[in-house]
């Protein structure tokens, strides 16, 4: 049997209570039977831009936000030009003017408010209006077609924008206020005065600190005529053809009232946005939310969220109240002002003006953080403080650039860097669809996106005005190129291209003999055509490791360093290392190096922690050379490979050794080098115990003792330091190069890309190592054979790319222009 | 346009310049200068500061009339309850103008009131080697001839004495042998104690010509510094400051030892007992000994006594290195010692030819116009020269008692035995040692007149009287400079306001203190005394007291001067002077021989220790002057170097944990100044470097002289103002300042003169001048503290930032307040302060006067580049066609040498200063390639 499906009505068809139903559609699909009450003959549009509409910079078609096929296509009843007047909250039903009646489950109160009309003579006289809906603004419009003088009295934010819209019309404006200074509840005097300042260069006129006691005009019969004239305390009259009332608004809380709800000023509702009656719940601005009742739209959307949250029964979502800020739509003139503008005892203020700019803006601070501001004239980073506002943000930091923007804090440190790392990721990052950092973040590594459409296509980011669409892309580079580290478990897919795992992969490629990435992408079922950064590199691996002289490599798809076989530095020069064996040199190679560090001009040498040299600062066209300069083998710093074996000096020269652990070292590293393997490897050899090489902490770390060479494995001096764990005792330089080339090859055939053999040892256990390395000795000896295989022919890049091969990578091509 | 033709008023090379003027509507006014072409000191060439000398020129910034600063009518600094005198709120009171007559009067009642309860010995002049030879003489002769003192030194004193009572020893008279010519044939130059690159830069043109013409001509300078001009040299003795007594011994050790001593000269031409005496001295010199007390290698001084003995001619040339200490005579003489021995003496291209760091301290002492000397060279103790010159005079007696030198006139000021003093064209507050004893000397006197063309100096404050003097272009007269010639000073202009000629002021002071003293007088009347109508009236007075003596200018009129510059002597008959001294090996002393000077290696005066282990050295940059009253007006002029750095070496400084630009405290155990570091390759570790110019004007202190020692030789009593012992310090001033506004050149004087009390309210703060077409001040500061906000507004009133016309940055918590202040759409003043990132790029965006529009969303904010990421331009290298280091940087990277640079950039193809800097530029960024 199914279920009957819920009633949910909405009173109201503003913003706030469509926006509710937009998000309860997309979490709770079906969920409710939908009837919604409007009192207007519109549709859903967006009461903001009735600025623009009045200033005739848009029409009301611009700015209708869900037009009546919407609710058809959604399902939704919609009862237009019908007002409410009446809850039954016993019968559970409402009844509109005309005698509709719908029954509700669950009854949703979004009846907006109403502007605030002055106690005043005067103030039903035809010609005087409120600025509330697209009825005011098309009266408005109509008048200003034939009348010249128009008086606006408040001087708030709807009242500046009515005065404009007017002026644009063509009419003779007065704006009159109450306080000192223009918007005294957004702004403070300086930022006032420099708008009253460029309103006035406008055209507008304004009288401060007016109050208006009368509006005169005669009565026709009886009955009110046309305004002619607005009087004031001090005994001043002006004429007036218009008068618009825009002195603030209350909201509409009188059906809830007279149905019996808790309301103040406004309906009271807790923090999921019910009322006192539970089945009944109110957002927008008839709602009084913790003693607020707000009055912009940005907190009305935040409601809206939580109630759909609520009204599809998740619970999840609590509406904790918002900080608000406001920007003024007077085209020409920005203005922003958020929080605390004010400032007080402790709180510091910081100031920029530029009197011949005209640009003011002041943030105030508290405990380093940015608790308010004021911006006129320059706007641009406004949102940017308000999100930094929210979030509390600690901006001490970055305290002496705040004032010069965002943009200017990713341009003050390394030039071109991307700003989007450093975003928070409760960001916005498309205010078309309200979509943050971290979900597209998120979106992209837990669903593995790697293009813009991807991106789109499951976070909406970007899908509309595409002006976000630099931003979306930087963070997907961001996500996907630096901040890689898989998290894999043993059933989660390689990547977001695919379903299978690192081992499904690796053991299709050997069992079905797969020699290319194309291939394997065929044979597996990629989603994507051409893979992504993460699989590729992980791809081009398996295959070159398990079918060695066999599987094609494919350069690009290897990380750049292992392209430019060099290591790139956060300037964008490279590192060179020669392969020095064993950390032992001589006095021709010392001679060479010193004649290419001076020939190359390259800026610093230093001896690494691997008992290398490193040579820092080599320009990439000048890679080829150095190498062919150099004359040795590729150290394989910048490489998944063997990087170094670091030895001690051992029985031949020590006092203390007790067995040649330089020549062991030196052994060990000319049978493994140029071997590449799924993270970096780092061995060493100590002559004695007391390790001085350090051979604890290494991937494969032998030590001498009387009797031979003890072999350790699994080490780590990476970020987590891991003690290598032993695995055997062994008597012979031979036995050493065998048992630790059978561990390293079994570690390169099974541990997932980007493991390193700590990982790789930690997820199949050390005695499964020993399983495979010690007790099975054919099996020891068939993996020591596979690597000496692969090994086997494997050139030094270095002196192949000296030789020419790979030029590309090092030229800039000559583009004719 | 009209030309008339003068000499320079800097250095001591003396040359000619032409100096270019204009009819204005305020009057005629100079508008440019240039070499003069037939000067035999440069033939047409001139330095980046005599090139600039017209900017100097002007009413702007000088003291135009007569002013009084007044006191308490008992002129003492005490009040009547005994308690002193707030002496700094009587200074910051300022003055009242007066008229002439009034002024004279007033001195004149004054000094006479001092002379006739104390004696004449309580009054002092203290002049200067700036003055014409004219103005010398009548203040020799107001003092010595009508008042009866010889309480007359001048700032010579700090400059040249030691090179006279060098040549005195040994030579028998004040004459240097030699002149400029010899540089072009001599084969070996010996440049000690002289940065001549940088001091002397026209007659390093010549130098480098020479060598140029001669490969073949080896060059040898011993400076503990590596100078430009050491950099040039084939051989550079860096030896440690005091020890070049014992280098000069070394060689002449290593100079009898290879037999290069010329025995038939000596013989010839010395006194024998004096060269055993001296040949005894040095035998303990060897060159290993020296090489330990000097620093440098044996084999070094080897080689600088073989070429300076087997060169066929060895000219030395010499300056304030060997004379500001207190072995100077003995350094001096001790260099002389050498040419004797050598007999590298009185012929083309030999001889000791000390360089004079002024235009006319030769002139001064000509006139006898110190305190120990008499007209013509003559000496005051000897009672047959006294009896002379009363007798050339016309008075009874000239008095015997010698006077007050320099540091001494100033300690018997500190001390009250002198007590009204008359100080004329200098600036002792600044540039004399131990600048707090100075400052203090001056406050206590009773009556200080100060006769100056300038309106700010370190001294002004100090003075009771202010009198406005005429200066360069607009005076007339005579100057000798170092080769002994006489040139012409001629008027180009009037002098501004009631500015007078300094001889005239001194004149017009003796017929008023004769009045004034009338019968008690023991002379002869001041009428008949001073009955001067003309600069040349005074000219041929001192002519008439040469005849007969070594300078004997009997033959020079103004007439003959007219013609062209001559040297002296030049007697009457004779038609030209003589280019060079003791040709015939005869010598102006009773024997007619030379005498070796026995002489004394001493070390300097005051020892480093523990508590100040460093070793301070004072002098000059290449585009400064003295204390700057005058180069600091030209804003090119700081191109070159923009503050006062104390150059270090790096390990030095990285022990004590200072990086270039910081700032550091040096002090020594006289005083204490802030100055910011910086690392000079030029140092030896242990050895500091600061530049003299800055003093109070330009600083928040007296600068070089508040460290430095007033020990004086014992025989010449020139000061050692080129060693002290010091400590440096890491200040830690958090808190940083840069203040900039484009200024009117006309402004910019007063300007900065307002802006210098705001000097003191920093723990470090300098103040200069930047821009060309777009000229500039500018004031660095920092601080421990954040300014407070009225100070801040104070600087905004002085540096007329207008808040209507401003765009303003305010974070008040971190102390950070910054102002960019726009005129006629253009950046034309910046004030950064808490926070200064932007400062270099803003001084440039000041200078170039750079549209607000294209940086508005940028000036406010801590960014150290510009938003087009253009480069600053750095500091000014070339001075004359304003290229920058940076852009010569460029070009060498590029693959430009020396002569490239000059196509291209045109660097050092005016005056040629910078050639030295650029060749060393060439050469360092070729190596670093």
């Amino acid at each position: 049997m199914k279920m009957k499906k819920m009633k949910l009505v909405m009173v109201g068809n503003g913003m706030a209570g469509v926006r509710t139903i937009e998000e309860l559609l997309k979490i709770a699909p079906g969920m409710y039977d939908i009837t919604v009450f409007g009192a207007e003959p519109h549709a859903n549009y967006n009461r903001i831009l009735l600025s623009p509409v009045l200033a005739g910079e848009m029409t009301i078609k611009d700015i209708m936000l869900n037009d009546v096929d919407w609710y058809e296509q959604n399902g939704i009843r919609l009862h237009l030009n019908k007002k409410v007047v009446r809850i039954d909250r016993r019968a559970r039903k409402v009844t509109a003017e005309d005698g509709t009646e719908e029954d509700y489950d669950r009854l949703l109160l979004a009846t907006g408010s109403n502007p605030f009309i002055l106690p005043i003579p005067g103030k039903e006289l035809q010609g005087v209006l409120t600025y509330r809906d697209i009825g005011d603004t098309n009266a408005m419009i109509e008048a200003s077609g034939q009348y010249k003088r128009a008086v606006v009295i408040g001087g708030g934010l709807l009242g500046l924008e009515a005065a404009n819209g007017l002026k644009q019309r063509g009419m003779d404006v007065t704006v009159v206020h109450l306080a000192e200074w223009l918007m005294e509840r957004q702004l403070d005097r300086t930022a006032a005065d420099m708008l009253k300042k460029s309103l006035e260069a406008r055209g507008l006129k304004f009288l401060l600190q007016k109050q208006t006691t009368s509006i005169n005009g005669p009565l026709i019969d009886g009955k009110a005529g046309r305004v002619e004239s607005v009087s004031f305390s001090d005994g001043e009259t002006i004429p007036a053809d218009l008068v618009c009332m825009a002195v603030g608004i209350k909201p509409n809380d009188d059906l809830a009232r007279s149905a019996g709800i808790h309301c103040t000023r406004g309906v009271v509702v807790n923090d999921t946005l019910q009322t006192y009656d539970p089945r009944i719940y109110a957002v927008g601005e008839c709602a009084s939310h913790r003693g607020i009742a707000y009055g912009l739209v940005a907190p009305l959307f935040e409601m809206a969220k939580v109630c759909a949250n609520h009204l599809a029964l998740m619970g999840i979502g609590r509406y904790q109240g918002s900080v608000t800020s406001t920007k003024l739509k007077v085209t020409g003139i920005d203005l922003f002002s958020a929080g605390n503008f004010t400032g007080g005892a402790d709180t510091e203020d910081i100031v920029l003006q530029d009197a011949v700019g005209g640009v003011y803006k002041r943030l105030v601070i508290q405990n380093e953080r940015v608790v308010g501001g004021v911006l006129y004239g320059d706007t641009v980073d406004g949102a940017w403080y308000f999100q930094l506002l929210r979030d509390k943000q600690n901006i001490a930091e970055i305290r002496d650039h705040l004032m010069f923007g965002q943009s200017h804090l990713g341009n003050s440190g390394h030039q071109g860097q991307n700003n989007a790392a450093n975003m928070p990721d409760e960001m916005e990052v498309c205010g078309c669809n309200g979509v943050c950092k971290g979900t597209i973040v998120k979106a992209i590594k837990s669903q593995g996106l790697f293009t813009l459409d991807d991106v789109r296509k499951h976070t909406k980011a970007s899908s509309s005005c595409g002006s976000c669409t630099g931003l979306v892309e930087q963070i997907l580079a961001s996500t996907v190129g630096g901040a890689y580290e898989p998290q894999q478990t043993a059933t989660k897919p390689m990547c977001g291209c695919t379903d299978h795992t690192h081992e499904e992969v690796r053991k299709t490629i050997r069992e079905q003999h797969l020699l290319s990435i194309p291939d394997v992408q065929r044979f597996m079922e990629w989603r994507t055509p051409n893979g992504c950064a993460s699989c590729r590199p992980a791809l081009n691996y398996y295959l070159l490791s398990t079918w060695p002289h066999e599987a094609q490599d494919d350069p690009q798809s290897r990380f750049i360093n292992e392209r430019a076989h060099a290591n790139i530095q956060k300037d964008g020069t490279y590192s060179v290392v020669p392969r020095m064996f064993g950390g032992v040199t001589d006095a021709k190679q010392l001679r060479r190096i010193a004649d290419v560090v001076e020939k190359y001009d390259i800026p610093t040498v230093k001896v690494t922690g691997g008992q290398r040299i490193d040579l820092l600062g080599v320009k990439k066209a000048d890679l080829p050379k150095v190498w062919a300069d150099l004359a040795m083998p590729s150290g394989h710093a910048y490489a998944k490979a063997l990087r170094t074996v670091k030895t001690c000096v051992g029985s031949e020269w020590c006092r203390f050794g007790v067995q040649d652990s330089t020549q062991m070292g030196i052994d060990l590293e000319q049978a493994f080098w140029k071997m590449y393997a799924p993270h970096k490897v780092k061995m060493a050899v100590s002559g004695c115990p007391r390790n001085c090489a350090e051979s604890g902490i290494k991937d494969v770390g032998v030590i001498g003792v009387e009797s031979g060479w003890e072999i350790y494995v699994a080490g780590n001096g990476g970020i987590k330091t891991e003690v290598a764990q032993f695995l055997c005792k062994v008597k012979t330089a031979e036995e050493v190069l065998e048992y630790s080339g059978a561990f390293v090859q079994l570690y390169r055939e099974e541990a997932r890309y980007l493991d390193r053999t700590v990982h790789y040892v930690a997820r199949v256990g050390l005695d499964y190592v020993k399983k495979r390395v010690l007790e099975d000795t054919e099996g020891r000896k068939a993996l020591y054979a596979r690597l000496q295989f692969a090994l086997q022919g494997e050139k030094d890049p270095w002196q192949e790319r000296a030789a020419g091969a790979g030029r590309g990578e090092f030229e800039s091509f000559e583009v004719a222009v | 346009m009209a030309e008339v033709k003068s000499t320079c008023c800097y250095c001591g090379v003396g040359c000619g310049v032409i100096v270019q003027t204009e009819q204005r509507p305020q009057g005629v006014v100079i508008t440019g200068v240039r070499g003069d072409p037939s000067h035999p000191a440069n033939f047409g060439k001139l330095c980046t500061k005599g090139s600039t000398l017209h900017l100097t020129a002007g009413a702007a910034g000088r003291l135009l009339y007569p002013q009084l600063r007044p006191r308490d009518p008992m002129g003492r600094p005490r009040d009547p309850k005994g308690r002193p005198r707030d002496e700094q709120a009587r200074r910051r009171a300022g003055t009242v103008r007066m008229h002439w007559d009034g002024a004279l009067a007033l001195a004149a009642e004054r000094f006479g009131r001092v002379i006739r309860e104390h004696g004449p010995d309580a009054v002092a002049f203290y002049i200067s080697g700036q003055l014409l030879t004219e103005d010398y003489y009548v203040f020799n002769k107001l003092a010595k001839g009508l008042i009866g003192t010889n309480n007359v030194d001048t700032n010579s004193r700090l400059c040249m004495s030691s090179a006279v009572s060098g040549y005195k020893a040994t030579l028998g008279a004040d004459a240097p042998p030699a002149c400029y010519e010899d540089i072009d044939h001599a084969g070996c130059l010996f440049i000690s104690g002289s940065n001549t690159a940088y001091a002397h830069p026209i007659l390093y043109r010549r130098i480098e010509a020479a060598r140029a013409r001669n490969p073949g001509l080896k060059m040898i300078v011993v400076d503990p510094r590596r100078t430009d001009t050491a950099r040039d040299a084939d051989l550079h003795l860096a030896i440690l400051p005091g020890t070049d007594v014992a280098l000069c011994h070394a060689m002449l050790h290593v100079l009898l030892w290879e037999g290069l001593c010329d025995m038939d000269y000596i013989r010839a031409h010395t006194e024998r007992e004096s060269f055993d005496a001296l040949r005894d001295r040095v035998r303990e010199f060897t060159p290993a000994a020296a090489s330990e007390v000097c620093g440098v290698a044996a084999a070094d001084i080897v080689t600088a006594a073989k070429w300076f003995g087997q060169s066929r001619a060895t000219l030395s040339l010499y300056c304030q290195g060997l004379n500001q200490s207190a072995n100077g005579t003995h350094n001096n003489a001790a260099l002389i010692n050498l040419h004797l021995a050598t007999g590298q003496i009185g012929r083309p291209g030999a001889g000791p030819f000390s360089l004079t760091g002024q235009p006319n301290a030769m002139g001064g002492r000509e006139v006898g116009g110190m305190a120990n000397l008499l007209p013509a060279h003559r000496d005051l103790a000897d009672p047959a020269h006294r009896a002379e010159v009363a007798a050339l005079w016309g008075v009874d007696s000239v008095p015997a008692k010698p006077g007050k030198t320099a540091v001494e006139l100033f300690q018997a000021l500190r001390s009250g035995e002198v007590r009204a003093v008359w100080i004329a064209c200098t600036n002792p507050a600044q540039s004399m040692p131990d600048a707090t004893l100075v400052r203090a000397a001056l406050e206590r006197a009773e009556f200080v007149v100060l006769q100056e063309a300038y309106a700010h100096t370190d001294t002004t404050p100090y003075a009771d009287l202010l009198l406005p003097a005429s200066t360069w272009g607009e005076k007339d007269g005579t100057v000798t400079n170092s080769e002994r010639r006489i040139t012409r000073v001629r008027a180009a202009v009037p002098p501004p306001g009631e500015a007078r000629h300094d001889w005239v002021i001194a004149r017009d002071f003796a017929l008023a203190l004769g009045r004034e003293l009338g019968s008690e007088l023991n002379h002869a009347d001041a009428g008949r005394l001073f009955a001067y109508a003309s600069a040349e009236d005074v000219f041929n007075e001192h002519r008439a007291t040469t005849r007969g003596r070594d300078l004997d200018i009997s033959g020079m009129s103004y007439a003959l001067l007219e013609q062209g510059p001559q040297q002296w002597p030049l007697r009457e008959g004779e038609s030209t002077g003589a280019a060079r001294l003791y040709t015939d090996g005869v010598y102006p002393t009773p024997s007619g021989r030379a005498r070796f000077a026995l002489t004394d290696h001493k070390p300097t005066a005051e020892k480093t220790d523990a508590r100040y282990p460093l070793h301070f050295n004072t002098g000059r940059l290449r585009d400064h002057w003295h204390g700057m009253t005058r180069t600091g007006r030209v804003p090119q002029l700081y191109g070159h170097v923009e503050e006062p750095l104390l150059a270090m070496n790096a390990l030095d400084m990285r022990r004590r944990g200072l990086a270039d630009g910081d700032i550091a405290r040096v002090s020594s155990r006289r005083g204490e100044i802030a100055v910011r570091v910086a690392a000079s390759e030029d140092m030896r570790a242990g050895q500091t470097y600061l530049p003299m110019h800055w003093g109070s004007q330009f600083m928040n202190s007296p600068g070089a002289n508040a460290l430095t020692v007033p020990d004086f030789d014992p025989q010449s009593r020139q000061p050692e103002l080129k060693h002290a012992a010091v400590r440096v310090d890491k200040l830690d001033l958090p808190w940083e300042m840069v203040v900039m506004r484009a200024v009117s050149e006309a402004d910019a004087p007063a300007v900065l003169a307002a802006a210098q009390p705001l000097l003191a309210e920093f723990g470090y703060a300098t103040l200069g001048l930047f821009g060309r077409e777009h000229p500039a001040v500018i004031l660095r500061a920092a601080n421990a503290v954040p300014a407070a906000e009225e100070l801040v507004e104070r600087i905004d009133r002085c540096f007329v930032f207008d808040p209507a016309a401003s765009l303003s940055y305010a974070d008040a918590r971190r102390g950070v307040a910054k102002r960019v202040t726009v005129a006629d759409g253009r950046v034309a003043g910046v004030r950064l302060s808490g926070e200064t990132a932007a400062r270099d790029w803003l001084k440039q965006a000041v200078a170039e006067g750079m549209a607000i529009d294209t940086v508005r969303r940028w000036v406010l904010a801590p960014v150290s580049t510009p938003p087009a990421g253009s480069n600053t331009r750095g500091r000014i290298v070339c001075n004359c066609h304003d290229v920058s280091e940076n852009e010569i940087s460029a070009e060498v990277a590029a693959g430009a040498d020396l002569s490239a640079l000059q196509d291209k950039l045109k660097c050092g193809t005016e005056c040629g200063s910078c050639v030295p800097e650029l060749k060393r530029l060439v050469a360092a960024l070729k190596k670093a390639a």
